[in-house]
């Protein structure tokens, strides 16, 4: 099978500037990969990439079999993206973004019910506005909207920051049950410790570009 | 398409029936623009009769803009917009959504001023398929061009200076055509108002059309 | 070669070089790489020669020449400058739609600066246009505004203008910025023509629609002032398209950024522990942008 992720020298400008000046990455299906490095150095851009937000302009992009150079539109129905930004409406409530995002997303309802469950959140706070929620439960909420689409490959950029312990665990094991499944993780994170836990490979990316892999790090079954 | 637009325009209604803004700040506002203009207009002179169907219009207008900029605000929410692209929703649909969902709650504010203008101006409705045929087309064709034009100021921060001045040049057609229809309606000869209804669903058909080919264009590339 | 041409030369006309990156469209000569000082040329000299001359004519035969008019005195010759200024304002605005939808098609730059330059002439025009027509009719009606069908649409047709200018102008990443002009200028057209209609068809229930009317009987010496009239704003016209189309471009040309040198600044800000790829593909072919440049970066 195709790679999950396959980059190649890639260039990729947001508006003149170029956040990737030409990298290397390669991600086997069913790994989790944790992007390293310091502010500034691109791991936000490699996401939205793969995602097939932001266009590469030089070199060679494939995701999930699908050439990015060509057409971003078929990837992006296969990934699922936590970034910074909730994507969520203040004024509707749990329930009603993750039934939105889910039917956006042409999730079946049977998968938006189960999301709403694995996230953690109380059937009482599903009720919520969002803009009542704390920054965590917005974080799950979010992730519930990841969930229901079940996507093949997930993007997580820093997933655990604003969560607690619990949630943090909540999610480590969803990426995990995940992989298990078939599915492919690719994250970015400051937390070290526990996203090396977490993960197969760790690659640093610094000025843009991606070095070697830094260490594989053993699974502790 | 279709299913998208419902879906998007479920959403946005929610939003509005969640967050009262249109019930609690729009229609007031709009009231009071027509009590300001009796204020300006002398209401005991011919004036304020005469004058009931471009002040009528006018009053939509403005609130119109209310209503579309709250419409656009909803979707520059943080991270939306990533959203919507790696959706499976066409943007043609997100588009007709948005713009049915401006269209409802128009409707509602223009019969609401109908009632004020019938109770204040002591206007006497008559001909009232012209005027309901009018009443359609033009809020179609508010919406619509509405919709697309914010989505042309979204996330700017100028936004709320822009919209106006892009958007009402650009509405002056139905304005003139709204009122000349109105005018027919109440004391004219009715059927000198239904060519002027066709002008506005000419109106409305262009700027339907305009907004869902542009809508996914602008999504993307702005 | 065009680098070493001093830019005060009268032969600063180019042809774009191959190290412009962006593909210019353009016809009337961009300059090369090096800027020059001015956005004048030979053939933008023998223009405003020609336009200056046009104009002479213009005055003598408007002013002196043709006859006043039967009706409307001497008033008769505002139109002579009414008329065509009113053409030219539309012949700007469908350049602007026009190069906005050939943008939004093939996205080469020179596209955009063209939708700029056809709007901001335009509007010259609109003032142009505007004020004309109000001094026509201070003499005739007494006020310094009409709301004939033309008066006002062209009034209408400023304000799109306007903010059509006003959204160009914004601080915005100039990919989006562009594409959103382009959509705003496609529907310029259009709106122009919905409104002219509209507002035309609203004042013929009270009056004539046009102020000031072509006759389609003028002849003799009035006809040949009002062909002298499109001739010499023609030529007006052409000149501020040129100059106004050289200015957005090289103000472009100014944004750009020579892409590996920005590859350049990035990699290097890395510190040590990423090094660039080892087999730098430099043979991609299948991107069109951008020179191969053999680049020989060294790890910091």
């Amino acid at each position: 099978m195709e790679p999950a992720v396959h980059l190649r020298d890639a260039v990729a400008l947001l508006g003149r500037f170029p956040a990737l000046a030409g990298i290397d990455l390669d991600v086997r299906r069913g790994e989790i990969v944790l992007l390293r490095g310091p502010n500034g150095a691109g791991k936000t851009t490699v996401l939205r990439v793969c995602a097939g937000l932001v266009p590469v302009v030089r070199g060679v992009a494939t995701v999930l079999g699908h050439d990015l150079r060509r057409d971003v539109r078929p990837v992006r129905r296969r990934v699922g993206l936590l970034g910074h930004a909730t994507g969520l409406f203040d004024d509707l409530t749990v329930a009603d973004n993750v039934t939105f995002w889910g039917r956006a997303y042409r999730a079946g309802d049977a998968d938006i019910a189960a999301a709403l469950d694995l996230v953690g959140l109380s059937t009482r706070l599903r009720d919520v506005p969002v803009a009542r929620l704390s920054a965590g439960q917005r974080r799950r909420t979010s992730l519930a909207c990841l969930l229901a689409r079940r996507p093949e490959l997930w993007l997580l950029d820093e997933p655990h920051a604003g969560l607690d312990h619990d949630a943090r665990d909540l999610l480590d094991g969803l990426a995990r049950q995940a992989v298990d499944q078939g599915a492919t993780v690719v994250m970015s994170s400051h937390e070290l410790e526990r996203a090396e836990a977490l993960a197969d490979r760790v690659v640093e990316l610094d000025g843009g570009m991606a070095g070697q892999t830094l260490h594989e790090v053993p699974h502790v079954a | 398409m279709w299913r998208d637009a419902s879906l998007v325009a479920g959403r946005d209604l929610r939003v509005e029936a969640r967050s009262r803004v249109t019930i609690n700040q729009v229609a007031p506002f709009a009231l009071l623009v027509l009590i300001l203009f009796a204020f300006a207009l002398d209401p005991d002179g011919p004036v304020l009769e005469r004058a009931t169907p471009g002040l009528y219009w006018i009053t939509v207008l403005f609130s119109a803009l209310l209503a579309i900029a709250r419409s656009a605000a909803v979707d520059e929410a943080d991270g939306v917009r990533d959203a919507l692209r790696l959706s499976a929703l066409d943007p043609a649909g997100v588009f007709v959504g948005k713009a049915l969902a401006v269209a409802a709650e128009l409707a509602a504010l223009e019969a609401l001023l109908g009632l004020g203008v019938i109770i204040l101006y002591g206007a006497d409705p008559a001909a009232l398929g012209l005027l309901g045929g009018t009443c359609l087309t033009a809020t179609v064709a508010v919406a619509s061009t509405g919709t697309l034009y914010g989505a042309l100021v979204s996330g700017l921060r100028v936004r709320e200076t822009l919209l106006p001045l892009l958007l009402l040049p650009v509405l002056a057609p139905v304005l003139i055509a709204a009122t000349r229809a109105f005018e027919a309606a109440l004391g004219g000869v009715p059927a000198d108002g239904w060519p002027w209804c066709g002008l506005l669903a000419a109106f409305a058909v262009l700027y339907s059309v305009a907004g869902a080919l542009a809508y996914g264009t602008l999504l993307e590339g702005s | 070669m065009t680098a070493t041409t001093p830019a005060g030369t009268s032969s600063g006309t180019t042809t774009p070089t191959s190290t412009d990156p962006s593909g210019t469209r353009t016809g009337r000569g961009a300059p090369g790489s090096v800027g020059p000082s001015h956005t004048g040329s030979a053939a933008t000299r023998v223009l405003g020669l020609l336009a200056l001359a046009a104009v002479g004519l213009l005055v003598l035969y408007g002013l002196v020449i043709s006859p006043a008019d039967r009706e409307m005195a001497d008033s008769v010759r505002i139109m002579y400058v009414h008329v065509p200024s009113a053409t030219y304002l539309y012949v700007g605005c469908f350049i602007t739609s026009l190069a906005s939808g050939l943008w939004l098609w093939k996205r080469t730059p020179g596209w955009d600066a063209l939708g700029e330059t056809g709007a901001e002439v335009a509007l010259v025009f609109s003032f142009v246009t505007l004020l004309t027509g109000s001094l026509w009719g201070r003499p005739t009606w007494g006020t310094y505004w009409v709301w004939d069908a033309r008066l006002t649409s062209t009034a209408v047709l400023t304000a799109l203008l306007i903010g059509y200018l006003a959204l160009r102008r914004l601080d915005l990443d100039p990919d989006a910025r562009s594409t959103r002009a382009a959509v705003l200028g496609l529907l310029l057209v259009p709106n122009v023509l919905v409104v002219n209609r509209s507002v035309e068809w609203w004042r013929s229930i009270h009056q004539d629609s046009t102020l000031v009317k072509l006759d389609p009987t003028i002849e003799g010496d009035m006809l040949v002032a009002l062909m002298v009239g499109f001739l010499a704003l023609g030529l007006v016209f052409t000149w501020l398209m040129v100059h106004r189309f050289r200015v957005a471009w090289l103000e472009q040309q100014a944004d750009r950024v020579d892409l590996d040198a920005a590859l350049r600044e990035r990699r290097a800000e890395a510190k040590g522990q990423v090094a660039p790829p080892a087999a730098p593909d430099r043979f991609d072919t299948s991107d069109p942008s951008g020179p191969d440049v053999d680049e020989k970066v060294t790890p910091a």
